[in-house]
Parts: C-alpha cells; structure tokens; sequence
C-alpha cells in the first residue's frame, strides 16, 4: 500500500469521524461522504498495486490490477450516495419540524436523569 | 432444490415490485403481500424439511466457482432461522392489516412492500456465503429499517430515526473497511474459502479482524456497549413495525456473529464475548426496570436477551452455541408477539404508558391470557420455550465451568420476571375503571379489526408454545448446525466440494 493512498485515507477518515460527532445532520452528511471516500481508498489499497490497462493485446491476466476490490468500491459508492440522499431528507425533514437540523436529546431519557436526580421512586 | 434457494432470494423482490405497483388497490395489494409471505414461509418450511434429511444444499450464483461468484448455503442453521424468520414476518404482515387506519398504524401504501423488500434482505443475509454479500442485504434491510421507521414523518419517529440512521450508517461503514481488512489479509470475501484462510493468519491480524467483525455486527445487535440507539428509536415507530425489527433485525446481527466467528474459528475471542454477553444482559434488563412504557420496557429486554444468544456463542462449545441458536430460533417468534400484545394494549387502551393503564384484565381478559404466556416464557418459566431455551444455556455454561456468567444469566431471569410483573401490575390489575380512550380512535372490541388482532396474535402465542413442545427434535436440530458450525472445515468442504 503506497504511503500516499495510506495517508489520504487516515486523514478522510479522521475528519469524517470528527464532522460525525457533530450535532448538526448537514455535518454528519459531509462526514459520511469523506469517511465512505476513506473506505472506498482502502479497498482499493485491498486490491494490491495497479496495473497495467486491461487491453485485449496489450496486458496480461498477471499484470492487471485486481478488478474484484473495484467492484466492491462501486457498489460501496451507490450504497452511499443513496444513503446520504436520504440522511439530506430527514434533515430537510428535521428543519421543517424544528427549524433546524440538529439531532436531539431522547426525552424519555432525561425524565429518567431526572427521576434519579430527584432521588425519589419512579412510581408513586 | 436450487430453485427453491432462488426463488427465497429472489421471490420477495418480485411480490414486492408487484406489490408496489398496485399499491392503490389495496385488496389487490394485501393478497399479494400475504400470499407471497405465506409461499416463501411454507417454502423455507420445505427447505428445512430437505436440508434436515438431506444435508446442506450450496447454489453456485451463475455457475460461477465459489472463489470467483456468489454462492447461497443452505446449512441447517441458516434453514432454521430462515422458516422462524419469515413465519414472523408473515404474522406481523397479517396484523398489521388490522392496524390501517388507526392513529397507530403505520402508512398503509407502504407497509407490505417494504416489509418484502426487508423479507428479501433477511433471505439474503441468512442463505449468502460471501462476506460482501452479507454486507449489501444488511444494507437492503436497513434502507428498508430506515422507510419504515421514518416514512410517517412525525417528529419523535425523525428525531429517533436520525440517532437510529447515522448509528446504522457508521456500523455500515465499519463493515466495509472489515472488508477491505479481510481481502488485504487473505485475498477472498467467500466465506468457505476464509475458513480456510483466516485460521492460518498470524494471530495479531487474525484476532483484530475477529474484533473489528465483532464490533460491526455487534452494533447491529445491540450488544453492551453498542446499543444505545435501540431502545430510542424501536418505540417510536408504529406497532406492527416495531415487531418485526424486534423479533428480526438485531437477530440477524447475532446470527452473524454466530456464523462468522465459529466458521473462522476465533475460539480465544470467548472471554470477551462473555464479558460483553454479561453486561449486555445486566444492562438491558436494568434498563428496561427504570423504563415506564410498555413498548420501552420490551425494547430494553430485546438487548438484555441478545445477551443470552452471545452467552452460547462465547462459551464456544458445541452445547453453548447450541444453546444460543435455540435461543434465537425462541426469541424471535416471542419477542414478536409480546410486541403484537403491546400493540392490543395500546389500541385498547389509547395509550403505552404505564402511568395511565390500568385494570385490562377485568377489561379484555383475553389480552391478559396473550400477554402471560410470552412474558413467562421470556422470563424463562416452564414449561414455555424460554425456558428451554435458558436450561441448555445454563446446562452448557456449567459444562464449560463458567460460573460467573450462568449466576448473571440466572439472576437477569429474575429481574425479567420483575419487570414483566411491573407490566402486569400497572397494565392488567389495578382500579377496574382505567383510562377511557377516545372511541373513534381506538378499534372496539366486536370490530374485524380487533379480531384480527386479537387471532392473529392468538396463532403466534399457540406457535411459541409448539416451539416448547417441538423442543427435543429442535434441540437435535441445533446441536446438529452447532457440530456442523464448530466441525473443523465443515462449512468450507461442504460449499467447495
């Protein structure tokens, strides 16, 4: 694996893991988009070294690149661009209920926190 | 007999392009939708039949060899779960007619195709024997997931749904980095052929991949420390849909588990398995104590069961991973009825908190009677399945002479009783009177519509107690898959004879 596609790919990864984090849907979307990049690198780094072009004269079975890891990564790609079509729909959905994107805190749960935090039964 | 496998893959596909573009005639559309699930269960149910008598059937997709195509294995363990899996969701197909139309249901246009399309995933993901393969129907059932947790569009269903999809979306995108690891390592997505090789890497390589597999199919499990988004997101979609999620999606994830980990023989990774397993089931079941709605309390007891499943799995003998497929093929049908329940409770008394329900049982007895019998047997009471189920677990725990998680597994039994005797207590006892939910909303009692609910939810229970009934021969048929699993280069010989 060349140093460079090495480190493309810990740096996709790294940024995308840190927009993921985030609250906002429209950062977590580009974060997915670099972090599918990120992996889309590595399978392509899977497949071993390029080769040469697959022309019927020109190359040998031998000497081209492994075409299998390629139809991985495509497949991988469709995957993701139809996912990240729908994340941008929940959150154009998400903006209309709230007026912004933002992923949100689970309710029930902080009823729960706060129950604990009163210190007393659930059921009285 | 390689018809049958294709048309299990492909078969739901088909009805649910049918289904789709009918979707207006709603008649038309239901017939479709319920007479092909009805086809594909009795198929799987043949499938078994052979695949128990005549041993494990291998479809080479386009007659390519298994290092260059796809190939679909039917071994016995993937033919068990496939028949309880679609049986289940046939079921919840029949009773979610019963819920059109009411402020619960769920959008009438959609249900039935995409709960094919998601059939077509769970086919996909039991038969395949191509790593990649298993990675595109675990994407297949989660697009579908995704529509039918979302497509309403109400606002906690978005806000659930959005923690449920970047959660899914990442454990995906784990996956296919595992990928590109795996075929780095040994130059194969097939299956057979990576029980052959993984064995042989060095352990470093070996071990991290074994980890890194664990963690992905783990997050789609729900297994400690990867759960939080189950029980968030499972409540907020309508009846009907939280079932099938409830009784398929996170199991898929363990039958995963379970097939990748003893095929490629990662033995030594069984500690962790059983640290996780453990604090998986302690942490659900005291989850699901703090919670106070019934469809939250049984979201949490889905991940405290999927710790029993790893418990088997972890202990890696052929009586534990027989334990833990026994459990699977319990917990599926189980755990989808008592979600059928929570949906006759909600319907019958406008509402799932626990707060504001009580006296059912003076009410509508009959839901009474539906709801013990699976809440016992996922408690672990005789002489319902979780209870055979649990026995062999423990049994094999005490085989390989791990006290300490037969003692949590045991003590988490009880806590499920107390939680499920919290159900009862607030739900079916209590001032007769209860809440009075507003009439036009809620299916009456005399209407088709509660029949249908009502017997379809009846049929699942009877089908739970013939699990318990048909124990010995299923407990044959597990240890049998768990010897074919466990069996050093069994897999592999079979599909690469």
């Amino acid at each position: 694996m060349s140093f460079v596609l090495a480190l493309t790919a810990a740096s996709l990864t790294s940024v995308g893991v840190y927009l993921i984090t985030s609250r906002a849907l429209s950062r977590i979307v580009l974060g997915f988009s670099l972090l599918s990049h990120a992996v889309v690198i590595g399978l392509l780094a899977a497949g071993g070294p390029a080769g040469e072009p697959p022309l019927a004269d020109k190359a040998t079975p031998e000497s081209v690149a492994n075409p299998l890891p390629q139809a991985l990564s495509l497949t991988a790609i469709v995957i993701s661009f139809g996912l990240t079509l729908f994340l941008l729909s929940l959150a154009r959905r998400q903006q209309v209920i709230t007026g912004d994107d933002l992923v949100e805190h689970d309710l029930e749960d902080i009823r729960i926190a706060k129950t604990v935090s009163n210190a007393r039964p659930v059921h009285e | 007999m390689n018809e049958l496998i294709a048309i299990l893959v492909l078969g739901p596909f088909i009805s649910a392009a049918l289904a789709l573009s009918v979707r207006r005639l709603t008649i038309l559309r239901d017939v479709i939708t319920i007479a092909s699930l009805f086809a594909f269960t009795v198929g799987s149910a043949f499938l078994l039949y052979f695949v128990n008598t005549d041993g494990t059937f291998v479809v080479k997709v386009g007659g390519w060899q298994p290092d260059l195509g796809i190939v679909l294995v039917a071994d016995l363990f993937a033919a068990m779960i496939l028949f309880i899996a679609l049986a289940t969701i046939f079921v919840v197909e029949v009773y979610s007619i019963s819920q059109r139309a009411s402020i619960w249901g769920a959008d009438p246009y959609l249900v039935g195709p995409i709960l094919l399309v998601l059939t077509a995933g769970v086919t996909l993901a039991i038969l395949t024997g191509d790593l990649f393969t298993l990675f595109v129907s675990f994407e297949l059932i989660l697009v579908a997931s995704y529509v039918l947790l979302t497509h309403q569009g109400r606002p906690p269903q978005i806000r659930s749904g959005m923690t449920y999809v970047v959660m899914n979306l990442f454990a995906s995108t784990l996956f296919l980095l595992g990928l590109a690891f795996v075929y780095a390592a040994t130059g194969t997505v097939n299956m057979a052929l990576l029980a052959q090789r993984i064995p042989e890497l060095q352990d470093g390589v070996r071990l991290g991949i074994g980890l890194w597999f664990l963690v992905v199919f783990g997050t789609k499990a729900a297994i400690f420390p990867l759960f939080s988004w189950l029980p968030d997101s499972y409540p907020t979609a309508p009846t009907t849909i939280t079932a099938v999620f409830a009784g398929l999606l996170t199991k898929i994830g363990v039958y995963s588990i379970i097939r990748f980990h003893t095929i490629t023989g990662m033995d030594d990774l069984g500690p962790i398995i059983l640290v996780a397993a453990g604090l998986t089931m302690l942490v659900g079941v005291i989850g699901a104590l703090a919670q106070n709605d019934v469809k939250r309390i049984l979201s949490f007891h889905i991940i405290s069961q999927i710790g029993y499943m790893l418990m088997g799995l972890g202990l890696f003998s052929v009586a534990g991973i027989a334990g833990a497929i026994l459990f699977l093929f319990h917990h599926m049908p189980t755990k989808t009825v008592l979600f059928l329940v929570g949906g006759l409770i909600e319907s019958s008394a406008g509402t799932s908190s626990l707060d504001r329900i009580s006296g059912l049982a003076f009410r509508r007895p009959i839901i009474a009677v539906l709801f013990a019998i699976p809440a016992l047997s996922l408690a672990g009471l005789p002489p319902f399945s979780g209870f055979v189920a649990k026995l062999s677990l423990v049994e094999a725990g005490i085989q390989s002479g791990s006290a300490p998680i037969v003692f949590v597994a045991l003590f988490v039994s009880i806590l499920t009783l107390l939680s499920m005797a919290k159900i009862w207590l607030e739900v079916f006892w209590g001032n007769k009177a209860g809440s009075v939910p507003n009439e036009d909303q809620v299916p009456q009692p005399g209407s088709w519509r509660n029949r249908l609910m009502i017997s379809t939810t009846s049929f699942a229970v009877i089908g739970t107690l013939l699990i318990a009934a048909s124990a010995g021969p299923l407990w044959d048929m597990s240890v049998r898959s768990a010897s074919e699993l466990t069996g050093s280069g069994f897999y592999s010989n079979e599909v690469l004879k």
